[in-house]
């Protein structure tokens, strides 16, 4: 059995698990309007509060030498690896790192005082390796908008073919003028806080965090959860590399290949949801078409904004702390349906007895993941 | 309206890395998207790139590029009503 | 048994496939071009190809070279082919282009053309419309080619019921583009061109050295 365990979220909603999930059960978003030195027209987008970040960055060793992603990803790892009591440096633990960007913002000269070459993936990842003395070197995965799900979904894959017992996955992306300038320059952005699946829906918010969850096949390691990773799957549209399919055939692909040895009832679907006219009207008709128009969805990026390669890790988490506490979180922005797919929205926040959800999300190349996750009797 | 037609197939082929299409094969009443020059929403988004860089006119609602990019001779007239050609 | 069927190799303006050199430009000759005489070579009609950054066209024309020995399109479920693909430098050939494209204000252009191939998975995606592949993808980024890697994630697929994957290096690089792309089936295919060859890491590592 495979375990989904200790995780961490730093948002702008806060720095733990705990407070991200108070946060948004109280319908707190962390969406707002900010003017960007290169711009002169406002994005609404959720950004975490520089300040913040300063107080919290004193536990870290000579934080001036991390980039602020990397910074991040210490402080939310370290939290996963504190409450675990995993040692990193064991022959059967890796950290997965899943990312779009990651430190992109070294492109824009951000950092003089660093070597330019921190821009390639890789650095990032040997970063994390020598601060924490991870044993292996850090497998990253960027495929976009679904490399925090598929992120988990390759873990369970490693853990299988007994490749590692424990496998860390942390999802993160920042803002940055790289991404927003280029969101924007596809037509992509809102300027209003987002309305995924909602008539008035207009596109995104951009939204920045770090998410990461311990992935084991452990007992000892898999907390207080008791959830398990239970099937996974990606797949491609093959139609085109910016716009879904109109008939939802990847996602429909995926979530084929996860409910047909799980036929028993879904809790509830974590949707990608991203406000835009083309995601969210792909994805109904993809749930409708799988036999899930009577389960219920939410949107997270009504709270988040898109966090890109966060997205998938954040959302599964939040969605993991939904099914513990038997709560389903309201789809912030939603209020008039505007789809044709038939869904049942989550339209406010409820108690409700379930023991299984299913995490989907779609990206740019086309390309889709699902995974089903339940709950340990 | 002719030479600002030509002008506009070269700055097209170029913007759109249409390495396969020769000037003389767009015809400026062939719709642009769908059959003709067979362009997709991605392209859409770069002819408004290409309106602002060449010509200084910022689209503001997309939608409008619907009627603007129907075909060569519409997107002429546009820059012509615009009075930047 | 899980076999590689057909390998393709693309460095220094040469393709080898299968351990043969089959197409080559002048070293004098850069990338773009180079690239779009391969396209010529191949006789390929597939306008969307120009519209591609390098790593796209590598992954692209590699794979083509590679896919003419077997019979995988046409013996497998589409919807069962994996594509996998890895290299270090993620997309930051045009991760560059872009950036310059707003780096001065006074010509601040964003162009969504460039952006949409900022993301290395785009390589995949392109891949996919070309053959109609709608099975699993994955893009992993790591400082050299780990044939460890490729290897075990392809065992897993496969325990997946996935019946085959394509996979391999794709890098786009100034003075180091490469796209190394072998060919993987569970069920021996009938090709006559075909190698069967195991799909373990000291043949993948064999493979990729050889030339």
């Amino acid at each position: 059995m495979i375990f989904a365990s200790y995780n961490n979220i730093i948002s702008p909603l806060g720095f733990s698990t705990e407070e991200n999930f108070h946060a948004v059960t109280h319908s707190k978003t962390g969406v707002r309007k900010i003017i960007f030195p290169f711009a002169t027209e406002p994005f609404c987008v959720a950004k975490i509060d520089d300040e913040k970040i300063k107080e919290h960055v004193s536990v870290i060793q000579a934080p001036e030498s991390f980039t602020k992603l990397e910074q991040l990803s210490i402080l939310s790892i370290q939290d996963v690896i504190r409450k675990s009591g995993l040692d990193p440096s064991g022959e059967r633990t890796l950290l997965l790192y899943s990312t779009t960007k990651g430190n992109i913002d070294v492109l824009e000269n951000s950092y003089p005082h660093m070597n330019p070459n921190r821009v390639y993936l890789s650095e990032l990842g040997k970063q994390l390796q020598s601060y924490f003395k991870f044993k292996h070197t850090p497998l990253i995965l960027s495929n976009a908008c679904i490399s925090g799900i598929l992120g988990i979904i390759v873990a369970k894959r490693l853990i299988e073919t007994k490749q590692y017992d424990n496998v860390i996955v942390c999802g993160g992306d920042i803002l940055s003028e790289f991404t927003m300038s280029g969101f924007k320059s596809f037509n992509a952005l809102s300027g209003d806080p987002s309305k995924p699946f909602d008539a008035n829906r207009t596109g995104i918010n951009l939204g920045e965090a770090v998410a990461s969850i311990l992935i084991t096949n452990q007992k000892t390691y898999a907390g207080k959860y008791d959830a398990e990773v239970v099937a996974g799957a990606s797949a491609n549209d093959a139609n085109h590399i910016s716009g879904p399919s109109r008939t939802g055939e990847g996602l429909f692909q995926c979530l084929q290949q996860i409910l047909k040895d799980n036929h028993s009832e879904i809790g509830f679907i974590s949707a990608h949801g991203t406000a835009t006219p083309y995601n969210d009207e792909m994805e109904s008709i993809a749930f409708e078409r799988s036999g899930l128009s009577e389960v219920p969805v939410n949107s997270l990026k009504g709270y988040y904004g898109h966090t890109l390669g966060a997205a998938g890790v954040l959302e599964t988490i939040l969605s993991l702390e939904s099914m513990k506490h038997q709560r389903l979180i309201k789809s912030e922005g939603y209020e008039i349906k505007g789809i044709s797919g038939h869904i049942t929205m989550i339209d406010r926040h409820k108690e409700k007895a379930f023991n299984s959800f299913i995490k989907t999300a779609s990206g740019f190349g086309g390309c889709n993941a699902a995974a089903l996750f339940k709950k340990i009797n | 309206m002719d030479a600002l037609i030509e002008k506009l197939k070269g700055q097209i082929i170029e913007q759109l890395n249409l390495a396969e299409v020769k000037p003389e094969e767009i015809n400026p009443d062939s719709p642009l998207f769908g059959e003709g020059l067979g362009l997709d929403s991605i392209d859409a988004l770069e002819l408004i790139v290409l309106l602002e860089k060449h010509y200084g006119i910022k689209i503001q609602d997309p939608k409008d590029g619907k009627t603007i990019f129907q075909s060569l001779r519409t997107m002429a007239e546009y820059i012509k009503s615009q009075g930047k050609s | 048994m899980n076999a590689i069927t057909s390998y393709a190799h693309i460095k220094h303006n040469t393709v080898t496939v299968n351990g043969t050199v089959v197409f080559k430009s002048a070293s004098s000759v850069s990338i773009h071009e180079f690239l779009l005489e391969s396209y010529k070579f191949l006789a390929m009609n597939y306008p969307k190809f120009h519209k591609m950054d390098v790593q796209c066209k590598l992954a692209i024309i590699a794979t083509e070279f590679a896919l003419r020995e077997t019979a995988l399109l046409t013996e497998n479920d589409l919807a069962k082919i994996a594509i996998v693909f890895s290299n270090h430098a993620s997309s930051l050939d045009t991760d560059k282009a872009y950036q310059n494209s707003i780096s001065d204000k006074s010509n601040y252009f964003p162009s969504p053309a460039i952006f949409v191939y900022t993301l290395p998975n785009i390589t995949i995606g392109e891949l996919a419309i070309r053959h109609k592949i709608t099975g699993e993808n994955a893009f992993f980024v790591c400082e050299k080619f780990d044939p460890a890697l490729l290897i075990n994630y392809c065992e897993s697929l496969y325990l997946n019921g996935i019946d085959a994957v394509i996979a391999g290096w794709v890098e786009a690089e100034t003075n180091n583009d490469e796209a190394f792309i072998f060919l993987s089936e569970s069920q021996r295919n009938t090709n006559k061109n075909a190698i069967f060859k195991p799909l373990n890491q000291t043949t993948l590592t064999e493979l990729y050295n050889l030339t």
